[in-house]
């Protein structure tokens, strides 16, 4: 069997979270998984709830629907734990990475299935601290880099060199280095 | 050597044309395959193609200047989508008509009303019978892959035919995956110099391209078009082998997944194949005889082969991602079974209409086309062969 990690992004229009799938497709390419990596479009609007995903895999990767199961979710956005059912399809034991000023304590009762491993950081707080804007997608690879093994701290740096390198400004760039750093030592786990 | 890189399917397809380095290109942006477009101009902007770009008012005017560009003596690529493709329906015909090897990437996507901008394969079935050959990717490699053996394909001495390059919108166009991106030296190699033929600016030797042609030769001019479609066959096969000669990814009219001993055999186009591939692996598992037929080429339409390789299954499920209104059954279907029938093979067949719009077709969804196939195998010919699956109802 191959081994398959599925994760599902939450985020919505305009923070980040189809750029943040592509970026870990790139950082888990870079470590020799083969992967897929597609938002789910529907009209698109600035604040909209939607959903990106990503496929790691040591098989090439065929098939071509949403995941439906992720092993992995990340939810940008507090504000959608009371909008979007983020646990939809989760089975026992999938990690959930929510961006938070919360404890795992206090999300854990938000959420509609809690049967996973919780983890909350301030990605937020953290990019504005960092970056000095409220773009809190590159930080959560720092926490994702935590917690599984799909991707790593450096890893995510050199991926977000590589997608947005040529767009931001140096400084803007080290500081998303930095935000990445920041998440990966505040995420707290349940 | 190629290197194997990241890259979204519309990015595949500019970087594919950044290779091929066309002399005209004039298009329109739409989505989803806008950044094609998008992606190319800017390669245009910054030096690294000699491409002249024409920014056009819309895709008829878009073919218009493609066709035009073709027969003064141009290699001319073209990209579109949906109302896009239907907005180029008049002058289709004409660049088949006058055997100009134009390449246009169509990125399928459901054609209006109500708008919608996912995909399915209305639009390219919607220009089936303009002449034009049509060959249908898996993924953004055969994306890729598919536009320099494109062009190669059209633009040989015994082809001279236009063709159109299409994957599915979204699901490829929009997926970041891993693209073996070939050396642009190689590439051009493979692909060659174009050399036009009777080019109109070839002003030493002038004559008339798509005059008044009446009830005294119309019909022998679509006689000899009609003529082409073995050759550019051929052609497929031919530059398929040569392109797997040359970069070890070989293709052919069609994808034969554990066909051999297949009892239960689904049929599809586009990025559905992979999905399929998943789920016949499943049921080989499980002791089920499945099988997948890809069909690659729909146009030339590859009739004796696909009877070839379906003459044993017990059950035929043929998956249209396209209705055709008013007609019995849906295009793709159509065509196999009338291949099938005066072969003389006559398989239960079914006809799955799914993903209209970019409804979502899962590996369950296909598992359960098998279930129905299983029952029809025992059963025999359904007096309604079409089935709607993935429609609340």
């Amino acid at each position: 069997m191959a081994k398959l990690t599925e994760v599902r992004w939450h985020g919505r229009g305009g923070q980040g979270a189809k750029t943040a799938s592509y970026v870990l497709a790139i950082a888990s390419a870079e470590q020799g998984w083969e992967v897929q990596a597609f938002p789910e479009y529907g009209a698109e609007r600035r604040g909209a709830p939607m959903r990106s995903y990503v496929r790691i895999s040591d098989a090439p990767i065929r098939l071509r629907c949403a995941v439906q199961h992720p092993q992995i979710v990340i939810v940008l956005d507090d504000s959608l734990l009371k909008s979007e059912n983020v646990t939809d399809g989760l089975e026992e034991g999938a990690v959930v990475i929510v961006n938070t000023s919360e404890s795992p304590e206090e999300v854990r009762g938000k959420l509609d299935y809690q049967d996973v491993k919780l983890c909350t950081v301030d990605a937020t707080a953290i990019s504005l601290d960092t970056i000095g804007r409220n773009i809190p997608n590159t930080p959560m690879l720092g926490a994702l880099a935590k917690v599984s093994d799909v991707v790593t701290v450096e890893g995510a740096q050199e991926a977000v060199r590589k997608q947005l390198g040529t767009h931001l400004r140096p400084e803007v760039l080290e500081a998303n280095m930095q935000a990445i750093s920041r998440a990966y030592e505040e995420v707290q786990v349940a | 050597m190629g290197v194997r890189q990241p890259l979204e399917g519309n990015n595949a397809v500019a970087e594919a044309m950044r290779q091929i380095n066309p002399d005209v290109v004039a298009a329109y942006p739409i989505t989803p395959s806008t950044e094609i477009v998008q992606t190319f101009a800017k390669f245009v902007a910054d030096g690294l193609v000699d491409t002249n770009f024409v920014a056009v008012e819309s895709e008829h005017s878009a073919m218009s200047a493609c066709t035009a560009a073709a027969a003064a003596g141009g290699r001319v690529m073209n990209v579109t989508s949906a109302n896009g493709l239907a907005l180029m329906w008049e002058i289709l015909y004409i660049t088949a008509s006058l055997r100009q090897p134009v390449v246009l990437t169509v990125v399928n996507r459901a054609l209006s009303g109500n708008i919608n901008i996912h995909c399915d394969h209305s639009d390219a079935m919607g220009a089936r019978d303009a002449g034009w050959l049509q060959l249908f990717g898996e993924d953004a490699q055969e994306a890729y892959d598919n536009l320099f053996q494109a062009v190669a394909i059209a633009e040989r001495e015994d082809v001279r035919l236009p063709v159109m390059s299409c994957l599915d919108g979204f699901l490829v166009s929009h997926s970041y995956e891993l693209v073996e991106v070939e050396d642009d030296d190689a590439l051009r190699d493979w692909v060659g110099p174009y050399k036009p033929r009777m080019p109109l600016l070839d002003i030493n030797n002038p004559y008339t391209m798509g005059p008044l042609d009446l009830w005294d030769y119309y019909i022998e001019h679509k006689r000899s078009q009609w003529d082409a479609y073995p050759d550019a066959k051929q052609a497929v096969i031919e530059e398929g082998q040569r392109f797997g000669e040359t970069f070890g990814r070989s293709y052919g009219l069609m994808e034969c997944v554990e066909l051999d001993d297949a009892e239960l055999v689904v049929m599809a186009m586009g990025s559905t194949a992979g999905t399929c591939k998943d789920v016949v692996a499943d049921l080989r598992e499980q002791g089920v005889k499945a099988g997948l037929l890809k069909l690659r080429c729909f146009r030339p339409f590859p009739a004796p082969e696909i009877v070839e390789v379906l003459k044993g299954a017990k059950a035929l499920a043929v998956l249209d991602r396209a209705a055709s209104f008013g007609a019995a059954t849906a295009p793709l279907f159509s065509e196999t079974v009338s291949a099938l029938y005066s072969h003389g093979v006559h398989a239960p067949a079914l006809n799955i209409i799914y993903g209209l719009g970019g409804r979502e077709i899962r590996p369950e969804d296909i598992v359960g086309v098998f279930d129905d196939l299983k029952a029809i195998a025992k059963s025999g010919q359904p007096s309604d062969p079409v089935k709607w699956i993935g429609v609340r109802e």
